[in-house]
């Protein structure tokens, strides 16, 4: 599905998180919103996600406005930072979820739902978890939890808050390729917010840069790699760990 | 908790020191300790509670079960039970209501409904009740319109519910609060980014989330809400076999003399706080097992 981002802006009180900003996530591409804490990238997902409405400014789902539409009706697969997995629930019945809470007539029938479910599991590579409770699995179980619950209700796109922020750097290098994977399988757009420009570079098709609610530069990694538009992007692109001293250096120098 | 004072150290000309933990106070200061709160719990609560059930059945069960038979005392238990049963679910749906409201969205004044809630836990049952008279008695005009509807409300059985409701509202809203805080709006996020409506989400991931801590709340109003004396002796007139509760009745039946009635109902208001009680000290270990390890007895 075709994202289009529209002059998007959004306050919480006084404080804008987002300037008017402007995207078009083409279909079946797999895009990372990089920047730093308070950038606004996950306030951009949320608002995609119907989980925080926009000041002002559109979005087009396909070309139809879906600025307004209720979080349910928008068929968005979000996997939250920590997960959110229901805890009081089975594997099972987390991934089940969201094809339970169909209406009646849109609901499939209980085998359908637990062949469904199987099918989920055997693409997460967990296929025999189902009958175990989230607190009895691992950081990185949990994680591909969190995303087969949220390709259980078909979605039309794929919407991640740093889906590896959790993990320790083993783990979070195997789910990149599981992400990828994944998203190559189903073909779904696929947005994810990460502070990581390793993360990002790796795994992205395209890079959105973002600082102070507003929108740096988006290309693929090698374009942004090649042409850092701004100051803030070649600093902030230049290895995370490496760039800071250099930095914090310079500034005492200048002092 | 006991605070241990500190012990005065005598060792300190001995030649032999006992290695021991710096909380760790002598034996005897232990004891001691030990020996006091249980000297306290003895005469302020054990001996009350035995005296309590001894009075009662002095003259024996049957004696005791007979005087209870009476229009006025089988009234004043069924009005404490049809109290308890309006204002406790209430109480439960409005401080559901009150720490939803509080823990899942950002409002102005939040800080204020905060301290609103508490309200109830400081000030006098008896300044309550007398609100309520004030409110909704022949002293105010608001009063005499509802009595002119026909709705009597002070001296009447919703007089005994607004005001055991006002005395307990705090619990269940006490009790949720910090929990829904701490479990933040996460996981109802996910369930409404599945396709689930609100009410489906409150009632699958929600109340399932907080059910112990609900219980819990519901079962200290409960306790309460049978108890209370102050705001409903002030509501209530006190018009026997129509507006006495179980707490009011025992003390007509003290000021008349029917000391094995008084004691009786006395008593059987005590069964009811234990097993209350009981039934609370289950809740709990079952409530922090859930704390701990979230949900290992399914």
């Amino acid at each position: 599905m075709n994202i289009d981002i529209d002059q998007i802006s959004k306050d919480f009180g006084a404080t804008a998180a987002l300037h008017p900003v402007s995207l078009v996530i083409p279909t079946g591409k797999l895009v990372a919103l990089l920047g730093p804490s308070g950038s606004g990238k996950t306030t951009l997902l949320r608002i995609l996600a119907g989980l925080e409405f926009p000041t002002s400014g559109r979005v087009l789902f396909d070309g139809q406005d879906a600025t307004g539409m209720p979080v349910q009706q928008r068929r968005a697969g979000f996997v939250f930072q920590h997960y959110a997995l229901f805890k009081h629930m089975k594997v099972f019945d987390n991934i089940a979820f969201g094809l339970r809470a169909r209406p009646r007539r849109t609901r499939p029938p209980r085998a359908e739902i637990a062949r469904r479910v199987q099918e989920l599991l055997e693409l997460i590579k967990l296929p025999d978890i189902g009958r175990r409770y989230p607190n009895q699995l691992s950081g990185g179980q949990r994680q591909r939890v969190a995303l087969a619950r949220a390709l259980a209700i078909e979605p039309r796109m794929l919407l991640l808050d740093e889906p590896f922020g959790a993990l320790d750097a083993k783990v979070r290098k195997e789910l990149r390729g599981g992400l990828r994977d994944i998203h190559d399988r189903t073909g779904l757009t696929t947005v994810f917010v990460t502070h990581d420009q390793e993360e990002a570079m790796e795994l992205a098709d395209l890079v959105v840069v973002m600082s102070m609610g507003r929108i740096e530069q988006v290309g693929t990694p090698e374009d942004i790699r090649a042409h850092p538009r701004t100051a803030f992007v070649r600093e902030f692109i230049t290895d995370s760990r490496a760039h800071v001293r250099p930095l914090l250096v310079r500034k005492l120098k200048t002092a | 908790m006991a605070e241990a004072t500190p012990a005065p150290t005598a060792q300190c000309t001995a030649p032999i020191v006992r290695h021991r933990a710096a909380t760790d106070e002598p034996i005897w200061v232990r004891r001691a300790l030990i020996g006091l709160v249980l000297l306290t719990l003895g005469f302020l609560l054990f001996a009350p509670l035995f005296a309590v059930f001894a009075e009662a059945l002095r003259q024996g069960l049957p004696a005791a079960v007979r005087s209870l038979d009476s229009p006025s005392g089988q009234a004043a238990i069924r009005l404490t039970l049809l109290v308890a049963v309006i204002s406790v679910p209430l109480n439960a749906v409005f401080g559901l209501a009150a720490a939803w409201a509080i823990a899942k969205f950002d409002f102005r004044g939040k800080a204020f409904l905060i301290t609103l809630i508490d309200l109830p836990f400081s000030i006098s049952p008896v300044v309550a009740g007398l609100c309520f008279v004030l409110l909704f008695g022949a002293h105010s005009a608001f009063g005499v319109w509802l009595v002119s509807q026909g709705h009597q409300i002070v001296f009447a059985v919703p007089g005994i519910v607004l005001a055991t409701m006002f005395v307990t509202f705090p619990f269940v809203a006490r009790e949720l609060i910090p929990l829904m805080v701490e479990q933040g709006r996460s996981e109802e996020e996910a369930a409404l980014t599945l396709g689930a409506s609100g009410w489906r989400t409150f009632l699958t991931v929600t109340l399932p989330n907080v059910k112990w801590a609900l219980l819990y709340g519901v079962l200290l109003c409960n306790a309460r809400a049978m108890g209370e004396f102050g705001a409903v002796a002030v509501v209530s007139g006190k018009i026997r076999g129509e507006t006495t509760t179980m707490p009011l009745m025992i003390e007509m039946f003290y000021n008349e003399y029917m000391a094995v009635a008084a004691f009786t109902m006395a008593a059987l208001l005590t069964l009811l706080a234990l097993v209350t009680l009981t039934l609370k000290s289950l809740l709990e270990v079952a409530y922090a097992d859930q704390l701990a390890a979230t949900h290992r007895h399914h």
